[in-house]
């Protein structure tokens, strides 16, 4: 593989960038592989490059029925944070949040890490409270978080409703200072192209038909293009989880949702940081273009449309209108939607499932992208050791029947409730 | 926009209503002894289709009804809609 630096660039300059080599193959699939990861987005393509980098498993196939990057890794608000409370989230996200720091350099692709804090705004005394106490659990598990009073945030983010006729009137936030962003589809390509060159197959186009399980042992996956034989597969297909497991009998503890996200026009700097409403559900940020990238709620029904409906988009835009009243005189560039995998307690699942050989990741409701790295490196270790990792011990698929939540808001599917 | 047919008040558009999951969840019957598992499965389980879907719907800025509603989950089409007593 050829190594991205200062020194090839200027080299490629010279023949016009005509000659650099493919960031990874298209590859066909081949007869048999040791383990079959179902989803070619960012977990599937983290799992693989984590399989074969830390557990030396090379003979690997990532089966994508679309191309590589199109689901939801290409989708998302881009925002990264560990800002959770309950132990399993608050260790499972920072570990993640650690490999984000240093991901550039690991996979020599700049995903544009942009630690420039994530603030959550409060509205009330109450709120205020509910913060520290995480921020106080957040510090314990060795994540940084900071209180922020109003004067501070007026100096931080002016553009926020700061009047006395604030409809919701800011009294402080809890920051993280480094959460941030990172560039979405260069995490994608990243993961693709260091997987690919330690031989990872790529095989997109490729949809999963049917499993093949004897036994109660998997033996392989029928695909639109064939049958593979493989002895473990790994899926990672967000929204649509819950279809392939019926293909396994499996009843999950999961409903397809669609999420949808919009940018603005692109205007001049504005917001130096990520900021969350704290009176609804809305996050915003300014994208490397001027951007503003926003977000919120969930249309509320089940949907496997990859797109929104009007009233989701006008109620979360109404809220950061309410937090940020100059939002109202910005046009909408794009808008689109994805499906979320909404797990009933709202956290993740990866474990492995009653067939051997099968191992599950899914559950991601809103927060997939900010997982990428860890969901991948666990998942990967999951697979590769047939058993779970400490970090993803508590995200097992049987909490649901034990009681071992863990309902870090309150809220699973139906988060207009909460 | 989605345009449903409350059974009681007619054809109203989505803003006025809220979603209220997977029709086809029984809750298990009081006088009976009920298993752990059969709790966990109204309680947590739920058929997710692409496709044609059995969901309840509330007329929550109207009649205030609980009503059932055949949709598709992928073009959002809405076959049919039906009381809660009433067979979809």
């Amino acid at each position: 593989m050829q190594r991205y630096s200062i020194f090839s660039l200027i080299k490629n300059a010279f023949s016009n960038h005509q000659n650099w080599e493919v960031a990874w193959k298209d590859s066909e699939p081949k007869k048999e592989y040791d383990v079959v990861i179902v989803g070619g987005g960012g977990h599937g393509l983290a799992t693989a490059y984590y399989l074969a980098k830390e557990h030396k498993i090379t003979n690997v196939a990532i089966l994508e029925k679309g191309w590589i990057g199109g689901g939801n890794v290409g989708r998302n608000t881009t925002i990264l944070r560990s800002n959770y409370m309950w132990d399993p989230n608050g260790l499972f996200y920072e570990y993640g949040m650690k490999l984000w720091e240093n991901l550039s350099q690991e996979l020599n692709y700049n995903v544009m890490y942009s630690p420039r804090g994530i603030i959550n705004l409060a509205h009330s005394d109450a709120q205020l409270n509910v913060y520290s106490r995480r921020g106080n659990s957040m510090r314990l598990n060795g994540i940084d978080a900071v209180m922020l009073g109003r004067d501070e945030l007026k100096k931080m983010i002016p553009f926020a409703d700061f009047s006395p006729s604030a409809r919701f009137p800011i009294f402080g936030g809890l920051m993280q200072p480094r959460g941030g962003t990172a560039r979405h589809d260069a995490v994608a390509w990243g993961y693709a192209r260091q997987a690919d060159s330690m031989g990872v197959d790529i095989i997109q186009h490729c949809e999963v038909t049917g499993f093949d399980v004897q036994n109660g042992k998997i033996q392989g996956v029928q695909t639109s293009r064939g049958n593979i034989k493989t002895k473990k597969v790994g899926l990672c297909v967000a929204g649509s989880t819950s279809l392939l497991a019926e293909k396994l009998n499996m009843k999950l503890p999961i409903e397809s949702h669609v999420l949808q996200a919009c940018v603005s026009e692109p205007v001049k700097p504005f917001l130096d940081h990520v900021v969350t409403f704290g009176a609804g559900h809305f996050y915003c940020s300014q994208s490397d273009k001027g951007e503003m990238v926003m977000g919120g709620d969930l249309d509320g029904y089940n949907s496997y449309a990859q797109r929104g409906n009007l009233p989701a988009l006008q109620h979360v835009l109404s809220e950061g209108v309410a937090m940020f009243p100059n939002l109202s005189r910005l046009k909408m560039l794009r808008t689109w939607g994805g499906i979320m995998d909404m797990s009933m307690d709202g956290s993740p699942i990866i474990d492995k499932t009653h067939i051997d050989g099968v191992y599950l990741n899914c559950g991601w409701c809103y927060g997939g992208f900010k997982a990428t790295p860890v969901s991948g490196w666990t998942f990967a270790y999951t697979i590769a050791q047939d058993q779970a990792h400490e970090l993803n011990s508590k995200y097992k698929l049987n909490r649901f029947n034990t009681g071992h939540l863990i309902d870090e808001k309150g809220v699973g599917t139906k988060t207009w409730i909460g | 926009m989605l345009e449903i047919k409350c059974p009681y008040c007619g054809k109203r558009s989505q803003n006025e209503f809220s979603y209220g999951g997977d029709a086809s969840v029984k809750r298990p019957q009081l006088e009976k002894e009920i298993s752990d598992k059969e709790w966990d499965s109204f309680v947590y389980f739920r058929s997710n289709p692409r496709g044609k879907h059995s969901e309840l719907w509330h007329h929550v800025a109207g009649c205030r009804q609980w009503f059932k509603v055949s949709r598709n989950t992928l073009t959002h089409e809405i076959f049919k809609t039906a009381k809660i007593n009433e067979e979809l």
